[in-house]
């Protein structure tokens, strides 16, 4: 029992990191349909900006906490200015975009390691989230898993309060589902183009703050999780914000529970094998909402 | 290795087959030009007052973090050989080629090394995949290799002196340690490739032999960074301690996650083979601290060679660099050839390997022994703990050098290994 409610905690918890580095990508890929390669990078921006700010912040805790705005603006506005500067003409070419933004994040990657050093750099994660809560039984919960999930969990509630109930999120909305008709209607839909993936963008950013808990920082981490947050926004359904969250939560469980009994690489070919087969029952993922370039 | 971001190993599994095919093709696009040419053109050349040494490193590419340091170390050696006067009274010439973290290309350049500049003696490689694109080379133009990392043993080429540590001297060790500490339930944490595999094959055959219980063993993907089921199954499992082979960016979440289920070097402690001062700096101490390590060099070992070695090289390099074991392999391997050349009174391949038998030197590790039949090295194995400094101090080591054994011959328990 304790080792299924271990388990069971583990797979959520995997499943809020798979939503955070996905949830940046429900706005471009799956609301505005962007293939942007370079996503993994933003969050890698996200993880060296609360590196730097560890460095001139001596507290780890203030500075976790500083960091979390400002990789949001300071990851956002680099994918403002690459949506400005070339995505925004590669609109009508989707897999001209996976090439350039692919190109972009190689770039990027480069530009790290010339900035920060080839190897892994380290952030300390403040005392209170290295951590665990004893919640008897022998089940016990890890600070910063938990500081993840409510992470994760936050930043869907503030998107879907800003989709839903701004005139900002009405305007996202209206030119992802007939960007024409925005148009006419007087919305500048460039302007809402640029928004939007500065919020993806940010997102990701805040992704890499979270994992600077978790995992390495170093110029190729964006590559470790870019597959995975595009598997979570296909399964889910590209232009749903629910499909995401619930295949994120289901694939960690998924992962976790086959993890256990198997071994982590069985585990992964299995998590494949069952997002193949799903996507052949259903290849427009579990929900789905009409879009202007992958109807 | 350092940086994590790719280590040797990484890059072993990785490019196993690359390298393999490397090997191939070094020999099959090179042996029309060169057959004609091979003994006379490949004449090492000693006529004049300074002989060519080559140094053969990634200086560029992923590897490079890596293997520049033991570069710097190698130039480091050549440089205070050449102020004691050289040698046989010839001053060291270094020919630096850069194999460019790139199999083939490692080949090109030994024999570019060989041929063109006619080195008497080579020193360099990290990877065990350049190592086994540069061997067929050194064979067949019949000259020396000095290879100054720890491998995975079951290799003993005739042009070859290995001047790291084979698995007798690492691993095994430390299984001894382990033993004699009551830590006799084990759980194999590895990377997903032919070192961690090879390696938990001899621990549990070792396991089996000396009554110790392995009762857990998991792998994960090279640059995994998902480690919070294998933490627990390890909690869940009873275990005394942790045997890690995981090489890379895995490493880092792996202790991460480690630290943060409640495991500490106390309740658990975690024996690492891949983590030496470089990666601590890049893992962090703070997930680091207390843990156990295995090598034959730490920065903090005892002694004047040793002193000496980390002031020159802090000195010659930048004062916050730390030294590690593969740096100090290296740097000791060019005084081992200086002393077999010495001994053998020549330059010449056939008698320097001659007069290889039963050199030594007192090294920064302490006093190194070359065996002539196996050209290995008597190593003394060193078990040390991570400080809250980031350097690993040691706290056992084997009291005197280990004979190597790369092919595990003086183990019954290991007869049934491959």
């Amino acid at each position: 029992m304790t080792v299924i409610l271990n388990q069971s905690f583990t797979g959520i918890s995997i499943g809020a990191v798979l939503l955070l580095i996905a949830l940046g990508l429900t706005l471009t890929f799956g609301q505005m349909g962007v293939i942007n390669m370079a996503h993994g990078e933003f969050i890698m921006t996200g993880a060296y900006t609360t590196y730097v700010l560890q460095k001139s912040i001596s507290s780890a805790g203030i500075s976790l906490l500083v960091a979390l705005p400002v990789a949001f603006v300071v990851a956002g506005l680099m994918g403002a200015l690459l949506e400005w500067l070339l995505i925004r003409r590669l609109y009508t070419r989707p897999l001209d975009t996976l090439l350039v933004t692919w190109g972009v994040s190689l770039m990027l990657q480069q530009l790290a390691r010339d900035i920060f050093g080839a190897p892994n750099v380290q952030t300390h994660a403040p005392d209170l989230l290295t951590g665990n809560i004893s919640v008897g039984g022998g089940i016990t919960l890890a600070n910063s898993r938990l500081f993840i999930l409510g992470l994760a969990l936050l930043s869907v509630l503030a998107l879907t309060l800003i989709l839903r109930t701004t005139p900002l999120g009405r305007r996202i909305r209206a030119v992802v589902q007939n960007r024409d008709l925005a148009e006419v209607s007087g919305i500048a839909t460039g302007q809402v183009d640029r928004i939007t993936f500065f919020i993806g963008s940010g997102l990701a950013g805040v992704a890499g703050v979270a994992l600077t808990l978790v995992g390495p920082i170093g110029p190729t981490m964006g590559t470790n999780y870019i597959v995975d947050a595009f598997l979570v926004v296909v399964v889910g359904g590209i232009g749903q914000l629910k499909g995401s969250v619930i295949t994120a939560f289901a694939l960690g469980v998924l992962q976790s529970v086959l993890e256990y009994s198997t071994t982590v690489s069985v585990a992964k070919v299995m998590v494949l094998v069952a997002i193949v087969a799903f996507l052949q029952w259903r290849p427009q993922g579990l929900y789905t909402l009409r879009t202007r370039s992958l109807a | 290795m350092s940086g994590l971001s790719i280590s040797r190993r990484g890059l072993l599994a990785g490019m196993s087959a690359v390298g393999a095919s490397a090997a191939l093709s070094a020999c099959g696009a090179k042996t029309g030009d060169s057959s004609s040419t091979d003994a006379a053109g490949a004449k090492a050349d000693t006529s004049g007052s300074t002989v060519k040494v080559g140094l053969l490193n990634s200086l560029s590419g992923t590897m490079a973090i890596s293997e520049v340091t033991v570069h710097n170390a190698l130039l480091l050696a050549v440089k205070e050989i050449n102020a004691a006067g050289g040698v046989l009274g010839k001053k060291l010439n270094p020919i630096s080629q850069d194999g460019a973290s790139d199999w083939p290309t490692f080949a090109e350049k030994a024999e570019a090394l060989i041929k063109d500049d006619k080195v008497v003696a080579t020193f360099g490689c990290w990877t065990s995949s350049s190592r086994k694109a540069v061997k067929p080379v050194f064979e067949r133009y019949k000259s020396l290799l000095f290879y100054p990392v720890q491998y995975e043993g079951l290799e003993q080429s005739p042009y070859i002196f290995y001047t790291g540590a084979t698995t007798n001297q690492q691993i095994i060790p430390a299984l001894d340690y382990l033993k004699k500490q009551g830590l006799t339930k084990l759980y194999l944490v590895g990377s997903d490739y032919v070192f961690p595999r090879t390696a938990n094959k001899e621990i549990q055959a070792y396991a089996k032999a000396k009554g110790m219980t392995v009762v857990g063993e998991d792998y994960a993907p090279l640059g995994s960074t998902e480690f919070s089921t294998i933490v627990n199954k390890v909690k869940d499992s009873g275990a005394d301690a942790v045997f890690n082979t995981l090489n890379g960016d895995s490493n880092v979440a792996f202790f991460k996650e480690y630290k943060s289920s409640g495991m500490t070097a106390k309740s658990m402690p975690v024996l690492s083979v891949s983590i030496a001062e470089e990666e601590v700096k890049s893992i962090g101490t703070q997930y680091l601290e207390g843990q156990l390590t295995a090598w034959n060099y730490y920065q903090t070992t005892p002694g004047a060679a040793n002193t000496k070695f980390v002031a020159a090289y802090q000195a010659a390099y930048g004062k916050d660099k730390p030294t590690s074991d593969p740096m100090e392999a290296a740097y000791v391997s060019v005084y081992l050839w200086k002393e077999m050349v010495e001994k053998a009174g020549s330059f010449d391949v056939a008698k320097v390997k001659a007069a290889s038998d039963g050199i030594t030197f007192a090294a920064p590790e302490g006093e190194v022994t070359v065996d002539g039949a196996s050209q290995h090295v008597y190593k003394t194995a060193r078990i040390g703990k991570v400080g809250a400094d980031g350097l690993i101090t040691e706290v056992w080591n084997s009291g005197k050098p280990i004979k190597p054994d790369p092919f595990l011959k003086g183990y019954d328990w290991a007869s049934g290994l491959s």
